[in-house]
């Protein structure tokens, strides 16, 4: 059977493991680990302050990432701001920008689909302002439509804040329509990417998007890094959201003036490393073309639908899903319960709410399991995860559950 | 799977699907102890009645994995007509025992010795234990 042409990139992967948690973390290409290990090796010092070969070296390689980032989304370099993660980036909208134009009584279109990354801080900034939360409805199998979105909409919202791709159903969100019904009444958009970038080629211009969140660690790079697009226009309006070194001009006994975005973001001293490494994430999707990639991880999903489908003793939540997430459960075994068996098989998953319990409430279930496909598993990674199943399913018959 | 087959004792299997003493009862001098593990969705309740240093009551309620579930049932059962330094001594030697620590085996944990198994899986520890901790906590309620 076809076999993944990228597996031999990543290290990690050796015999007997079965690694279905790429929505929560991916691997890492070998190409990452060698810029990191780089940095540490050769680079080891700060940007923007040594002006010294190494000094300047790493500050030129850091800015380089930030363009190679602004290329792959189709923005300009300035409109890219290096963060924490995900989270941050989030946290930075929410009380740097949603804090700024909210106001009591206002309300933040969100879903139910949220990741609470993306729900909690503007949750926490429409509550500081007496503004609210307020939902769109999701169909039947759990999805965001433009139909829904377009009745939730009231006179009230000034702000939608939407994942692009949930991390438990893998459903895609319908951006482009949604962002063009917004803006028509001018109100603001901010998207989670954290689990479209690694399926989709994303354009934020042709989007239009106001926001776009995302993380490295999640389309192959290092940890500790996030991104931030925002339209420059906007990031120039918004206060600093952390103060210190670096994102300043001016610091006198008189006068503090700070810098332009996206360096008056980036205080202290950022994760140079991770920030590497992301330019060799990014490269590694140019050179290898994550649309076949995607065709790959697509074939998977069918197969293993295909075949999960056989068995009796298995609910399946996200049959219709676009990208390969499996949201499921062994009828009548606690999730908990179930992924200790694929533990013990070094088959790697996910199980609980994934931090998203508005998801699990939707469904009515109390938490589920995820298996998440990406370019480095193979049809053999299906053929274990399934007969496990199998085996699953009579084990904890036999237990007694 | 030795292993797994060792954690799903079937005194835990009976006692996930036949629990005791579940549900709060109302008890105005018992203590409540509520611990939540949101990731993976154990929520669990406990309740704790002393009268003259003695464990009178004890309730749980929630639910969670078979192991939360089945040990907070077996926590209520031995509790129940101990002392409080004894059910304390109890749970402390408990909890060590799941979480794979030197523990005094001469101690007599009845029939919560069933969840010996815990100890090869880490990623159950806190499964095993969250309502022996909540149970602690009662008994620290005063």
């Amino acid at each position: 059977m076809e076999k993944s042409i990228w597996r031999q990139d990543f290290p990690q992967i050796t015999n007997g493991l079965v690694y279905l948690d790429s929505a929560a973390m991916s691997l890492k290409p070998q190409s990452v680990i060698d810029k990191v290990q780089y940095f540490y090796t050769n680079l080891s010092t700060n940007i923007h302050r040594g002006l010294y070969p190494t000094g300047v070296k790493t500050t030129m390689l850091y800015e380089q990432t930030r363009e190679d980032v602004a290329k792959y989304i189709h923005c300009e370099t300035e409109e890219v701001v290096f963060t924490r993660g995900t989270t941050s980036s989030l946290n930075l909208v929410s009380f740097s920008f949603a804090k700024g134009i909210l106001k009591a009584g206002d309300e933040v279109l969100t879903s139910e689909l949220e990741h609470h990354s993306a729900y909690l801080p503007f949750y926490e900034a429409a509550k500081q302002n007496g503004a609210s939360m307020r939902f769109v409805k999701l169909s039947k199998e759990g999805r965001i439509t433009v139909e829904a979105f377009k009745k939730a909409l009231t006179e009230k919202t000034k702000l939608v804040v939407l994942t692009y791709v949930s991390n438990v159903m893998g459903y895609i969100t319908p951006v482009k329509e949604i962002t063009r019904i917004a803006h028509e009444r001018g109100i603001y958009v901010v998207i989670d990417g954290a689990q479209a970038l690694p399926h989709l080629l994303i354009d934020v211009k042709d989007l239009d998007i106001d926001f776009l969140a995302f993380s490295a660690h999640k389309m192959l790079g290092p940890t500790g890094i996030g991104i931030l697009y925002g339209k420059y226009e906007l990031l120039q309006k918004m206060p600093p959201f952390e103060f210190g070194g670096d994102m300043n001009d001016i610091v006198t006994l008189n006068t503090v003036e700070f810098k332009d975005a996206p360096q008056k973001f980036e205080a202290g001293t950022m994760p140079v490393a991770s920030v590497l490494g992301l330019s060799d994430a990014i490269a590694y999707y140019q050179q290898h073309d994550i649309v076949k990639m995607e065709e790959h991880t697509q074939k998977l999903h069918r197969y293993c639908l295909g075949r999960l489908s056989k068995l009796d003793g298995i609910e399946i939540y996200n049959p219709t899903a676009e990208t390969a997430i499996i949201a499921f459960n062994l009828k009548n075994v606690p999730p908990h319960d179930a992924i200790t068996f694929y533990a013990e098989k070094n088959i790697c998953m996910r199980s609980g709410h994934h931090c998203a319990r508005m998801v699990s409430d939707f469904l009515g279930i109390n938490g589920c399991l995820r298996a998440s496909f990406y370019i480095y598993n193979d049809f053999k990674d299906v053929d274990l995860f399934v007969d496990a199943t199998k085996d699953a399913i009579e084990f904890f018959q036999k237990m007694g559950f | 799977m030795p292993n797994l087959e060792n954690l799903y004792r079937e005194v835990i299997m009976e006692h996930y699907k036949s629990p005791r003493n579940k549900g709060l009862a109302d008890l105005p001098l018992s203590h409540i102890k509520h611990i939540k593990n949101p990731s993976c969705g154990d929520d669990i309740t406990i309740q704790t009645l002393v009268e003259d240093g003695v464990v009178k009551e004890c309730r749980h309620d929630g639910s969670g994995c078979s192991i939360c579930c089945a040990s907070a049932s077996v926590l209520t059962e031995t509790m129940i007509g101990k002392t409080e330094q004894e059910a304390a001594n109890i749970a402390q030697h408990y909890l060590k025992m799941v979480s794979n620590q030197p523990y005094d085996e001469n101690v007599d944990l009845e029939e919560a010795e069933v969840f010996i198994g815990v100890r090869m899986f880490p990623a159950r520890v806190k499964c095993a234990s969250i309502s022996w901790k909540a149970f602690l906590e009662t008994l620290n309620q005063k």
